[in-house]
């Protein structure tokens, strides 16, 4: 509250109007015995007859206070009213005093409801602050994270970030040196929010640098750590695991600044990549162990940042590294790691669990030579591209290649048979109405394959409209045995009707059907 | 070319049957051979023809038109018409088109004929 007095008056200055001087507030102290004693009585009292050792209370005397009125509402000192001599130079009344309590009691609760609001006001305005601040730390580091996987023939990878709701400083990034070497990072800054968010920014950018200039993982972390040290707030650091991986050998060369020891599953078990070194940040001149391992088919590496094994149960215990290493062993061959690992989190941390820390997973997987073979085959291949005449019976020609080139697909007899006759219709209309049988124009075949179909496109240079597209009416056999329809009329039903899926298009003076033969399909025949 | 020249013999079978046998390709190129079977339908006496498709190789939509011409002239003349010796293929073909609706459809000469006599 502010403290009035009165300054005194000369004899000269007795016709001057009043003046009255504001003197600095006095701060109390929370723990001065002078505000326990106000809110005790509750009523004015003399600053005179106090006696509390109190260090305000000096300051109010020296200050010139005579009177202090407490402002008590439901037993709580709000604030004290301090006043200097009356103008009149005589001493506080009875009746002055019963006013000022008076004054006092009906202040005290408004100056509550004032408190209350002012109080409310700023919490609002922290919290909005403290939102925005979550918001901009989440959007630097979803903008930073990678966007996509790298898509690297013989390895599946997967990465899993789930941030706190005070975001912590997680990261992963995956960077291509060429050659087929891939850069693999996974960090966690210490700290959280907004600071958390620019040191990671500033750190990703570091690393990116540095995992172009030097080909060795500890000299990487070395050139991090020699440049973050610099910048970084005090009591910062950055945990943070570096990899480079021959995708092609599968040899992995690691250095490790702190971070939580990466699994990897083998064949035989689950082992740590585990290379020594001190956090980037922390202080310079540090280097970094680098190992090196090799990841065989089959094997696959699970990086993983401490909100994982540092999540607790609503009993309190921390799901640990046994946990994730024993999920590992049972799980680390499973497609589904990741879900596996949540799984098991969320199992354990239960419904109610309010995420402590950023969790992030990076899988990297070297498929077995059983999935590459199947990867092979699932790449879309060409089987055979070639062109025939457009000579009415060519089509002959166009099926019995179809049979040689499909053997190696595995197609059953009924849908090869069904295949071969769809092929041979789509190829006699081509003939006779795509080229209107001009033998100087040719057809077109190309058979291809995926993991999923057969697929054959014939194409001619007709314009796809006209009796030439596939718009097929179900042909009616009642009315052609009566003569009321030409007996012609089947080829288009028949394609339609033999193969799974037939698409038609026409492109720049060529029209093209193809026809699809599931894969899937074969062992369902229709009756 | 690929594929095997059409050829149709026909067969006398007694009780006003008559078959006709089919060998090779039934496509546009065996379209003259067929239609001049035609008339062998109005023959007096006739009531049911046996088709014989044990040597045919392959039938395109064109081929199965020239049945179903046939198929009509028969109906015309009021001659059965029985089939056999359809690959599992060209069975399923005359099941979807119908045909099989509007003749029956035999594994065998001897089934056939079996039921042309009923």
């Amino acid at each position: 509250m502010a403290l009035w007095r009165r300054k005194p008056k000369s004899e000269s200055e007795a016709d001057r109007p009043v003046e009255v001087r504001t003197v600095e507030p006095v701060d109390i102290a929370p723990d001065d015995p002078l505000l326990a004693y106000l809110q005790d009585v509750a009523r004015p009292v003399e600053v005179d007859k106090l006696a509390v050792d109190s260090a305000a209370l000096e300051e109010m005397k020296a200050s010139g206070v005579e009177l202090i009125v407490p402002l008590v509402t439901q037993g709580e000192l709000v604030g004290i009213l301090n006043l200097g001599p009356r103008l009149s130079e005589r001493d506080y009344s009875t009746d002055d005093r019963k006013l000022l309590d008076s004054l006092a009691s009906q202040a005290a609760p408004a100056v509550r409801v004032a408190q209350l609001v002012r109080e409310q006001e700023l919490e609002a305005q922290q919290r909005e602050r403290i939102a925005q601040e979550l918001r901009v730390a989440r959007l630097i580091q979803q903008t930073l994270l990678p966007k996509e996987l790298p898509q690297i023939s013989g390895w599946t990878v997967k990465a899993y970030y789930r941030p706190a709701r005070e975001v912590g400083g997680d990261f992963y990034d995956f960077i291509d040196l060429g050659d087929g070497r891939l850069g693999v990072v996974e960090g966690d800054v210490t700290d959280k929010g907004v600071p958390a968010a620019i040191v990671m920014a500033t750190c990703r950018t570091m690393l990116r640098a540095a995992a172009r200039r030097f080909d060795d993982p500890g000299r990487v972390l070395e050139a991090v750590n020699e440049n973050l040290h610099v910048d970084i707030p005090p009591n910062m650091f950055v945990t943070c695991f570096y990899a480079v991986i021959d995708t092609s050998t599968g040899l992995i060369r690691y250095a490790n600044a702190g971070h939580n020891l990466p699994y990897v599953r083998t064949d035989t078990g689950v082992d740590e990549l585990r290379a020594t070194g001190m956090p980037l940040g922390l202080m310079p001149g540090m280097s970094y162990e680098v190992k090196e391992a090799k990841i065989s088919h089959g094997d696959a590496i699970l990086i993983h940042s401490d909100g994982v094994v540092e999540a607790h149960s609503p009993s309190g215990e921390m799901f640990g590294f046994g946990s994730l290493m024993g999920i590992m062993g049972a799980y680390g061959h499973a497609e589904n790691l990741v879900d596996r690992v949540m799984g098991e989190l969320a199992d354990f941390t239960g419904s109610d669990w309010e995420q402590e820390d950023d969790v992030t997973l990076v899988v990297l997987r070297r498929t077995s030579t059983a999935q590459e073979a199947a990867a092979t085959l699932m790449a879309e291949n060409v089987l055979a591209e070639f062109e025939i005449e457009s000579r009415e019976g060519n089509e002959r020609e166009v099926i019995d290649r179809i049979e040689q080139v499909v053997a190696p697909v595995g197609l059953s007899e009924v849908r090869l048979q069904r295949l071969k006759t769809a092929v041979g219709e789509a190829t006699m209309n081509a003939i006779e109405h795509g080229n209107r049988n001009d033998p100087a124009l040719p057809v077109g075949v190309m058979v291809k394959t995926d993991s999923r179909a057969v697929r054959v496109h014939v194409v001619d240079r007709g314009s796809g409209s006209g009796d030439h597209s596939l718009d097929p009416d179900t042909p009616d056999l009642e009315a052609k045995l009566a003569g009321e329809q030409s007996p012609r009329g089947w080829g288009l039903f028949l394609i339609e009707n033999m193969v799974d899926e037939v698409n038609e298009t026409t492109d720049d003076g060529l029209h093209q059907v193809e026809l699809v033969m599931y894969l899937e399909g074969d062992g369902h025949d229709r009756a | 070319m690929i594929g095997h020249e059409f050829e149709v013999t026909t067969r006398p079978d007694g009780d006003g049957r008559v078959t006709f046998e089919l060998s090779g390709d039934i496509n546009a190129a065996a379209g003259d051979r067929l239609g001049a079977l035609h008339s062998e339908l109005d023959r007096d006496g006739l009531n049911t023809l046996v088709l014989d498709f044990e040597r045919v190789e392959y039938i395109n939509s064109t081929g199965i038109a020239l049945i179903v011409a046939l198929l009509a002239r028969a109906r015309t003349a009021d001659v059965d018409v029985v089939a056999f010796g359809l690959s599992d293929h060209y069975r399923e073909i005359f099941q979807i088109t119908r045909l099989a609706d509007f003749m029956g459809i035999f594994p065998d000469r001897a089934s056939a004929l079996r039921a042309a006599q009923g």
